[in-house]
């Protein structure tokens, strides 16, 4: 979707604001609200394209607006009344009202290290051969799909080169919309600034987007 | 937000959906275990072993399980060479996607709408902001990570480090100096 969270080229934000020291979490609702994302992901059984997905399809000026672990938690919630394990009463009253929906599995102490430590690989088998190899000129399709897409705007339309082929991989605008993994060959594409940025772009520099092949078309 | 919070993780343990012990395990494991430090040690390593760093830019999700660090956020891990031509650095514009086993968790400025807008149109000036000024011959290659790709940068081994042990080469290796936003500390820096 053409959302607020796609912020590559825009203006107007200000310089970047490091902060000396900085603490891994900077309140202690956020330490909870990170862990309820993880731990729940096993429960509520949705993939981290669906989370992605939930977390950027909101109102651009309120995406704006809140800080990252607002919107963790907001999509968080989200996700848990979509699926019917939490309602808005059990919210509002803090404490569940119904009993609990049946779920698979939930994700133990003994579990933590273990889950962390395997993580979830998204390479696959190879299917087809791959359609480009490093150093073909392809081109970003210009598509603009509502749904979840990791193409960002200030690719689409654009020529690049093929830099590698990284893998056979799960393609996130499938499995964000539960239509399967449905992978594909994905490349890193490079493109040079001035193709990008225009006349404003650093002739010196260049951007790589890791590209899925329904992403892209020869050049 | 802290009783909102407070809230849904009520409801989450009632209905048993969640174990806060587990929830404790998760939060100490990203505050003590898993930080910059796990990508110090790669990078010193990559530094002072020859074969370890052939491996490293080769494939490096095993090159870097070699030391134990491997799992979510990172099971598929690519590094990128700096050298005196090209310095890389690496953003996600459309989120926060960021290389957890080996960096932990990323510093707000990474998820912030200023890093994420313009590294990608004016990686320089950003890099200004850093205080890092490179040559202007110096190529920049900017890694917007839109995958499940994550990008580790191997900075240049500073000078004046010869015969160093790994140990204290790693104590030069910071945080933004693999992101791309900074440059290694020198020997003088850890003596100021």
């Amino acid at each position: 979707m053409n959302g607020a969270h796609d912020l590559g080229g825009m203006h107007g934000f200000g310089p970047v604001e490091p902060e000396p020291n900085e603490p891994v979490f900077h309140a202690e609702w956020e330490k909870r609200a990170f862990a309820l994302t993880l731990a729940m992901a096993m429960p509520g059984r949705w993939n981290i394209d669906m989370s992605r997905f939930a977390r950027e399809n909101r109102p651009p000026a309120e995406y704006l607006s809140m800080s990252y672990y607002q919107i963790w938690f907001a999509a968080l919630e989200q996700m848990l009344k979509e699926r019917g394990l939490v309602g808005d009463d059990e919210i509002a009253a803090g404490h569940s009202l119904r009993p609990p929906k049946p779920v698979e599995r939930i994700l133990s102490p003994a579990d933590v290290a273990k889950v962390l430590y395997r993580g979830g690989p998204t390479e696959r088998e190879p299917r087809t051969a791959p359609a480009f190899k490093p150093g073909d000129k392809v081109r970003a399709k210009v598509m603009n799909p509502r749904t979840h897409t990791r193409l960002p705007r200030y690719a689409r339309g654009h020529v690049g080169v093929i830099a590698r082929v990284i893998g056979f991989h799960v393609f996130p605008d499938s499995n964000a919309i539960g239509a399967g993994e449905d992978p594909h060959w994905l490349y890193a594409v490079r493109f040079d600034g001035r193709e990008l940025w225009g006349p404003q772009g650093d002739p010196r520099s260049s951007v790589s987007i890791d590209a899925w092949e329904p992403y892209l078309e020869p050049a | 937000m802290q009783l909102r919070v407070r809230a849904l993780e009520t409801v989450l343990t009632e209905k048993g959906y969640v174990d806060p012990a587990a929830l404790d395990l998760l939060i100490e494991t990203y505050e003590t275990k898993i930080g910059p430090r796990n990508g110090a040690r790669v990078v010193a390593r990559a530094w002072v072993d020859a074969d370890y760093r052939a491996r490293l830019f080769r494939d490096a999700t095993p090159a870097i399980a070699e030391l134990g660090y491997a799992g979510r956020q990172g099971e598929h891990i690519v590094a990128l060479e700096n050298t005196p031509e090209v310095h890389n650095m690496v953003v996600c514009t459309l989120c926060s996607c960021y290389p957890w086993p080996v960096l932990g968790l990323p510093p707000v400025w990474y998820k912030s709408a200023p890093y994420r807008s313009r590294a990608v149109a004016d990686p320089r000036g950003v890099l200004a902001e850093f205080g890092v000024t490179l040559p202007p011959e110096t190529e920049i290659r900017v890694w917007d990570s839109t995958s499940e790709i994550r990008y580790l940068v191997v900075p240049m081994r500073p000078a004046g480090t010869d015969g160093w042990s790994e140990e204290r080469l790693a104590a030069l290796v910071t945080r933004d100096s693999m992101i791309g936003t900074g440059l290694p500390k020198s020997p003088a820096d850890l003596t100021r």
